[in-house]
């Protein structure tokens, strides 16, 4: 590896101080195989040092909170996801008041709210079908607590992409709270 | 048998265009590299399965953590030119005479988070003491709410020097409560600005 003149430096018998030929092709190898690491290096360190980032559209703000423009939606399709303490997930679908699920507790991540976002979504288009609207998908009402952290709501924003609600459907993060709603939280802690 | 004469090859191939190439790249992937500098606001990510990468210009990052368990909001611009316009409207707003130099260091700097009264004396400060100088996070109450005017003055000075509407990257820490991002989330809305970007890490493929 470290041989740079091939020839050169052989025993002299004589005192004939001869100018010896040079090998002038040095061995580059260990100098590519260097270069193409620290390139490896840079390419690897400039592409992976960006982090990822998730879009996040949210519509306007009313100029005017005391406005309301109510928005009919057919309870059918609306599910609601309360975003508690402690990665706390409560749904329910339709109105609290008469709920066409009752509140139950999820967990994140597949087996837990996923599995329930897929079947409803399936319900919903199916009602959606007979109806005679096939393109009206599910409505998610996300709605994270004062207590709830940043990683519930990235959770279930990932969630909400995963499952694709928003190929048919929509959802909504409005973090406003009913009593009732407030009560769900806080039970069976 | 008919005889194979052997010619003796070199094994030896010459690489001088090789180690050129190399290098040229090499070179070329130093150059654009930037230098990571440690984060003044350390914050841990929350992850999502999300594929697409931050953008790289044209973008400001608002870091939201914890500092002595107090919710702080560090501020952060790409672009020097940008970074320089941006500080001279901050200057004539809160009347304050950023020198020549100050824009200089304004530019290369990492994020911050200071009053911008203060941020002289972060200017002054070494690289390294940046961090260690127990910034506190921009103030963004109603009573003197300086990130508004941040991300107005950086808006403006994105769109005189890019010609280009500045985007919003919102880097929360996960621990962080809803309200805090909200916040946050409320002072960008205010100027109509509804669409952001949130930083996240990469999720491992089974959740």
């Amino acid at each position: 590896m470290a041989e740079l003149n091939t020839d050169g430096g052989g025993g002299k018998k004589g005192g004939k101080v001869r100018s010896k030929k040079q090998n002038s092709k040095v061995d580059l190898t260990a100098m590519v195989d260097l270069a193409f690491l620290l390139i490896t290096f840079f390419m690897l360190t400039t592409t992976l040092s960006k982090p990822q980032s998730m879009d996040l559209t949210l519509p306007d703000k009313e100029k005017d909170p005391t406005a309301k423009n109510d928005i009919k939606v057919d309870e059918n399709r609306t599910m609601t996801v309360l975003l508690g303490e402690n990665g706390k997930l409560v749904r329910y679908v339709g109105m609290l008041e008469k709920p066409l699920a009752a509140p139950k507790d999820f967990s994140y991540g597949k087996d837990g709210i996923r599995k329930e976002l897929v079947a409803r979504m399936e319900l919903v288009k199916q009602y959606s079908t007979a109806k005679g609207k096939p393109k009206d998908g599910m409505i998610v009402i996300i709605k994270p607590s004062k207590k709830s952290t940043y990683r519930n709501l990235v959770d279930i924003l990932d969630e909400m992409g995963i499952v694709g609600v928003n190929a048919t459907g929509s959802y909504a993060i409005v973090p406003e709270f009913s009593p009732e709603e407030q009560k769900l939280l806080e039970v069976k802690k | 048998m008919a005889k194979i004469k052997m010619t003796k090859k070199s094994t030896s191939t010459d690489m001088t265009a090789m180690c050129d190439v190399a290098f040229l790249l090499l070179t070329f992937f130093i150059l654009t590299a930037t230098a990571k500098t440690p984060e003044v606001l350390p914050v841990d990510t929350p992850q999502s399965v999300v594929q697409t990468k931050l953008p790289s210009d044209n973008l400001s990052t608002l870091t939201i953590g914890k500092v002595n368990g107090k919710t702080a909001v560090f501020f952060d611009l790409k672009g020097k030119d940008v970074r320089k316009k941006a500080l001279e409207l901050m200057g004539q707003k809160y009347n304050i005479a950023f020198s020549e130099a100050d824009g200089e260091k304004f530019a290369l700097m990492e994020s911050f988070g200071v009053p911008v009264q203060n941020l002289k004396q972060i200017l002054d400060m070494k690289a390294a003491d940046r961090s260690k100088a127990g910034q506190a996070g921009i103030p963004k109450d109603s009573l003197d709410n300086q990130l508004k005017d941040w991300i107005l003055y950086s808006r403006k000075a994105n769109i005189e020097i890019n010609d280009k509407e500045l985007q919003f990257a919102i880097k929360g820490d996960a621990k962080e409560q809803y309200p805090a991002i909200k916040q946050v989330m409320d002072i960008l809305q205010d100027q109509k600005i509804n669409s952001f970007n949130l930083v996240t890490g990469l999720r491992g493929k089974n959740f």
